[in-house]
């Protein structure tokens, strides 16, 4: 199946650029890496994907409508460079946040979906980012959806303070009422997850997917080094870690994701 | 917004310094000189025992409450023993064993928060440092009592937040609340951590910009004041808030403090 220009989310310009993956450096256009959902075919390492080829990996053909995209930053502190650098992130990421919500179906299941994107400031949480997603959990609270997450962040937006600080306990909240409503929430972890994400709505899942070798943690791997003046363990913090250590329900592939996912909502729909 | 007077001849980092200050008193000075009949609890039941965090019952005022707090330690051996008040995952889960308890004896809860951030540790990370704050958020949206939060000195980022979902937040005036340290935000700003004292300018972390935000409903003066002054004021105002909040249904309770939240960078 692999990952279609579905809605025409993805723009031709994107398709044609050249990446590399990371590991053994093969080169090729985007296109060729969406035959293999965005894993090397060469070396197997995940490569990062953008939330609009997130979207076309798993939601079922025409079958998504965005939410609250209407909502932009602002730089509420006059914090330096911040205009600067949202202005550079919608450039690079063609978004105008790092995170896209709305409602759709996967294997014919109705959900609400939020898909945080790297390429945007890291996939820093910001008000309108925390606000997105608060928005996503109240309406599937009042719908009665199941929500699927998907997260990628550096954490809380410094250049937004103790406002994106504060988002994490407003998620929190509207995740909690879902929660409390019955509502099913399955978040699934991608590279990297981590900081005010992870210490967030990331853990509060009722099931908790990742993604092969994502990076998922509270803590920067630099930050842990310089503090404790070890060296970190061969895998830390990878999801494999993670399944180990009891805080993840499972890793899945990306060539499973779409089916594990239906799988699951189909079990817990509502008769 | 809210608008305040200018305090601007007194600089973020001046605070900074002030909150971080080896003599301030930290989370264990409040309760023993707000807490009656103070009876420490331990443990979280799970793993072990943090005392970063002391945690117990007693009463403010003749009421009863539930008191959680952060502790840095006194000497260098207490210091190190409780990792300089830097909570590990034990910690938030013990904080979160002693607000159920409080929830199912229907007493209210007081947290006092000052610690630079979450421990930063391999075995932090093996035991689920960022799942216990997680958890710790979601939960403290629920508890069916009166939470009171009263950040004492460097509120750090997410690892303060954990003790911070609240129905009323209280700052002391020389305390600061941020999402990162001035210095970090430093170094990733200008690659420069000896900017700090630029970066907290910029980082808004004072109790006074926190107040204009509405993130915290109260400042507690320190200026020109004692110890003694100090904490009779605050004890006044919990108790005050601990009175308006009881008088409060269950879902208003709860209503109201996801309102609170709900508001912050609603656009």
């Amino acid at each position: 199946m692999g990952i279609m220009n579905l809605f025409g989310l993805l723009k031709k310009k994107s398709e044609n650029e050249e990446i590399t993956c990371k590991k053994c450096e093969r080169t090729a256009k985007r296109s060729e890496f969406y035959k293999t959902d965005m894993v090397c075919p060469d070396c197997g390492t995940y490569l990062r994907m953008g939330a609009k080829e997130r979207l076309s990996l798993v939601v079922d053909e025409g079958e998504f409508t965005e939410h609250f995209s209407e909502l932009k930053s602002e730089n509420i502190l006059g914090f330096p460079e911040y205009d600067d650098k949202l202005e550079k992130s919608k450039k690079a990421s063609g978004l105008d946040e790092g995170v896209i919500c709305g409602v759709g179906k996967i294997g014919g299941n109705d959900c609400a979906l939020f898909v945080m994107d790297s390429n945007f400031m890291m996939g820093s949480m910001g008000s309108v980012v925390g606000e997105k997603i608060t928005r996503l959990f109240e309406l599937a609270t009042e719908e009665g959806l199941p929500v699927v997450g998907f997260t990628t962040s550096g954490g809380a937006r410094m250049q937004e303070g103790i406002i994106s600080l504060m988002q994490m306990a407003k998620v929190s909240g509207a995740a909690k009422r879902h929660s409390d409503a019955g509502g099913l929430y399955i978040a699934v972890l991608t590279d990297p997850t981590t900081g005010g994400v992870t210490a967030s709505f990331a853990m509060q899942g009722d099931i908790i997917i990742a993604e092969p070798k994502a990076l998922i943690g509270f803590a920067g791997q630099r930050v842990i080094e310089q503090t404790t003046g070890k060296k970190l363990p061969a895998g830390f913090q990878r999801a494999e870690f993670m399944l180990e250590h009891g805080f993840i329900d499972m890793i899945e592939t990306r060539q499973r994701l779409k089916y594990t996912l239906s799988k699951l909502l189909a079990v817990h729909a509502k008769h | 917004m809210r608008t305040i007077e200018n305090t601007s001849e007194i600089k973020a980092y001046d605070r900074v310094q002030a909150a971080r200050d080896g003599k301030r008193p930290s989370g264990g000075y409040f309760i023993s000189r707000l807490v009656d009949n103070f009876i420490e609890l331990h443990g979280d039941r799970r793993f072990g025992d943090d005392s970063a965090i002391i945690g117990g019952v007693g009463y403010i005022g003749g009421k009863s409450v539930t008191v959680i707090a952060m502790e840095r330690g006194d000497t260098i051996e207490d210091r190190m023993k409780r990792h300089f008040g830097c909570p590990t995952p034990e910690g938030y889960r013990k904080a979160l064993r002693l607000m159920k308890q409080a929830e199912k004896f229907g007493r209210p809860i007081v947290c006092f928060i000052g610690s630079s951030g979450a421990y930063c540790g391999i075995d932090a990370e093996e035991r689920g440092q960022g799942e216990a704050i997680a958890e710790n958020l979601f939960e403290m949206m629920g508890i069916k009592v009166p939470i009171i939060s009263v950040i004492i000195g460097e509120g750090g980022s997410g690892g303060a937040l954990a003790l911070g979902v609240c129905d009323t937040a209280i700052m002391l005036e020389n305390s600061v609340y941020s999402v990162i340290s001035p210095e970090g935000c430093a170094s990733i700003l200008w690659k420069d951590s000896t900017k700090a004292a630029e970066a907290a300018e910029v980082l808004k972390l004072t109790a006074h910009d926190l107040y204009k935000f509405e993130v915290i409903e109260k400042i507690i003066d320190e200026k020109d004041r004692s110890r003694d002054e100090i904490t009779s004021d605050l004890k006044s105002f919990i108790l005050c808030e601990i009175d308006t909040k009881e008088k409060l249904s269950v879902d208003k309770l709860l209503d109201e403090r996801y309102a609170k939240f709900r508001k912050i960078g609603a656009c």
